[in-house]
């Protein structure tokens, strides 16, 4: 009894009895159960044989993958949002890149506003920015047409890549280029063989992720594709017309694709995480 | 002599200087002219729409009209709920994912980032069929007996609040976690020590030292909130009304381009004043640090 007492003490004087940590572990059992519940509802739905979102689904089958690939609707839409996300992550990219190079290096007066104009979009709400561009591109009837809305998303995706790509370039040691220079090398080829191949896997990073962020993007492709949907518009106005489990499969083919896409960053670049450690 | 030789060497670092910025300026110039030009300008127009036609009415209506300034209020709560919500439920699992042994650590972060790269449509879509009229909830209940006729949940407040909380949540987990990643765990000992019961070290010691991330999740969180579409637009069905909701119907349904820029602006204001006060609350606290 007496020595109960005593490891308990002790235990209490090294930070704590073991009850705060149970009571901590069953919480975030919880708060990871809700987290995941809408994935563990979606997968089982898209393979069912009921046109029913009856949960659990009554049968197996393919069918709402097969009524996918089958309507052309739902293909063009595919195309469209790949074609406007391609589009994206290369121009984002590249201005991206090149605000960053000259934010992190530079000196010069108004570089305060450059950097805010070149934050600004994260901050600013997405419907903002989507009305804002509809009504300039409705003046030049260029609602509908796929590379309206890669400007619009282009935008949007710029800040993505100046965070990723400024906190490469800020960790960077400027002395090596430095040292290229004072060996005869001119800026610019110091910067493009010694600086680029180190920062090359945030800038691929970057990309991937200016990719993600155009492919998921709702509201300003909702304002800009007209009738030239993209995968998320028509994927919302299925959710509000005719709700069925065709979205199911297709919310399991675009999680797997941006899982394939996220794997090619962390393979070919250095990765994409919200997750600093 | 020294001094004419610093005098001349200071001309040269500064001619090479200037030579040097003028080129790193030249090269935000493209991205710059695209901002402004894309968005920055069409913004501006946006917020003066109805002031560039000589009339402040659209304004008025929207700052005093008492329907608009209910769905703008409703707006700021429904944000300032899930904040708090996002941090009641973060802020633990942060700390899990800081202590737990690697394996459960991995096993956590699965389940926060596989989620979070899930299109915010896909979830919303699933919860749609979990509290649907079909759906698992209500058909969970049937089976039970607790009711007799299936109930649909979707359409009302407390269905957005769950779509929201589950979307942002994240936001709030990631600053949190990177903050308590970098506190030095000997502090918690030394508090220990000194004779702290277990509750009082980590509230005098341990929370302190992690608000920077709880303020920027926070701040993260709510600014999103605000501005969010999806989720009212979907799970709400038309009877929670969000300022983003409204400003949608008034382009694509009224065509009231003026009245959209004025609700625009009040939203556009009340982000860019939270986020204004966010900076400058981080701005003391890194004065003291």
């Amino acid at each position: 009894m007496g020595m109960n007492s005593n490891n308990s003490k002790a235990s209490i004087q090294r930070g704590g009895s073991r009850w705060p940590r149970l009571i901590l572990n069953i919480y975030c059992g919880f708060v990871f159960l809700f987290l995941m519940l809408p994935l563990l509802v979606v997968f089982p739905l898209s393979f069912s044989s009921s046109q029913y979102l009856k949960f659990p689904p009554p049968g197996f089958s393919w069918r709402w993958y097969e009524k996918y690939l089958d309507t052309p609707a739902w293909i063009d839409a595919t195309i469209t949002s790949i074609k406007v996300a391609t589009g994206t992550t290369i121009l984002a990219t590249i201005l991206g890149t090149m605000v960053a190079f000259s934010l992190v290096r530079g000196t010069y007066p108004g570089k305060a506003w450059v950097d805010r104009l070149v934050t600004a979009p994260i901050i600013i709400p997405n419907i903002i920015i989507a009305v804002a561009i509809y009504g300039v591109f409705a003046k030049f009837r260029l609602i509908g047409s796929w590379y309206g809305v890669m400007i619009g998303h282009t935008v949007y995706a710029i800040p993505f890549v100046v965070l990723v790509i400024g906190a490469a370039l800020r960790t960077y040691d400027v002395g090596q280029e430095h040292a290229a220079m004072g060996l005869g090398a001119s800026r610019l080829k110091a910067v493009w063989y010694v600086t680029f191949p180190q920062i090359k896997p945030a800038i691929i990073s970057a990309a991937f992720l200016a990719f993600i962020t155009s492919f998921d993007e709702l509201i300003i492709a909702m304002f800009l594709s007209g009738s030239n949907m993209t995968l998320p518009k028509k994927m919302f106005e299925n959710i509000i017309f005719e709700i069925d489990p065709t979205i199911s499969a297709v919310s399991v083919l675009q999680i797997l694709f941006v899982g394939g896409v996220l794997f090619l960053a962390s393979r070919f670049g250095a990765g994409i995480s919200p997750i600093k450690s | 002599m020294t001094a004419r030789e610093q005098g001349i060497g200071g001309w040269f670092r500064q001619h090479r200087g200037l030579r040097e910025h003028g080129g790193s300026m030249a090269l935000s110039l493209p991205t710059v002219v695209f901002l402004l030009v894309l968005f920055a300008i069409p913004v501006a127009r946006l917020m003066f729409l109805s002031v560039e036609s000589g009339s402040f009415a659209p304004y008025e209506k929207a700052f005093t009209d008492e329907l608009y300034l209910t769905v703008l209020f409703n707006t700021f709560k429904i944000a300032l709920f899930v904040t708090i919500v996002s941090f009641v439920l973060a802020y633990p699992v942060a700390y899990f994912l800081t202590v737990a042994p690697p394996f459960w650590r991995v096993v956590g972060l699965f389940c926060i980032l596989m989620p979070f790269w899930t299109s915010i449509l896909v979830r919303t879509y699933a919860w749609m069929v979990i509290l649907g009229r079909h759906g698992i909830i209500s058909e969970t209940l049937i089976a039970l007996g607790v009711i007799d006729a299936p109930i649909s949940l979707l359409h009302n407040l407390p269905a957005v609040l769950v779509g929201m909380v589950h979307v942002l949540m994240p936001y709030m987990v990631f600053p949190v976690y990177a903050v308590m990643q970098r506190i030095d765990p000997n502090l918690m000992q030394a508090a220990f020590g000194l004779g702290a019961p277990a509750w009082r070290a980590y509230w005098r010691v341990y929370f302190p030292l992690t608000m920077p991330g709880v303020l920027s999740g926070a701040t993260l969180v709510f600014i999103l909130s605000m501005g969010f579409f999806v989720t009212p637009a979907l799970l709400g069905g038309g009877r929670v009304m969000m300022i983003a909701v409204l400003i949608e119907e008034f382009v694509s349904e009224f065509i009231d381009w003026e009245f959209a820029g004025a609700l625009s602006a009040a939203l556009l204001l009340t982000t860019l004043v939270v986020y204004g006060a966010f900076k400058k609350v981080m701005k003391a606290e890194s004065k003291w640090a």
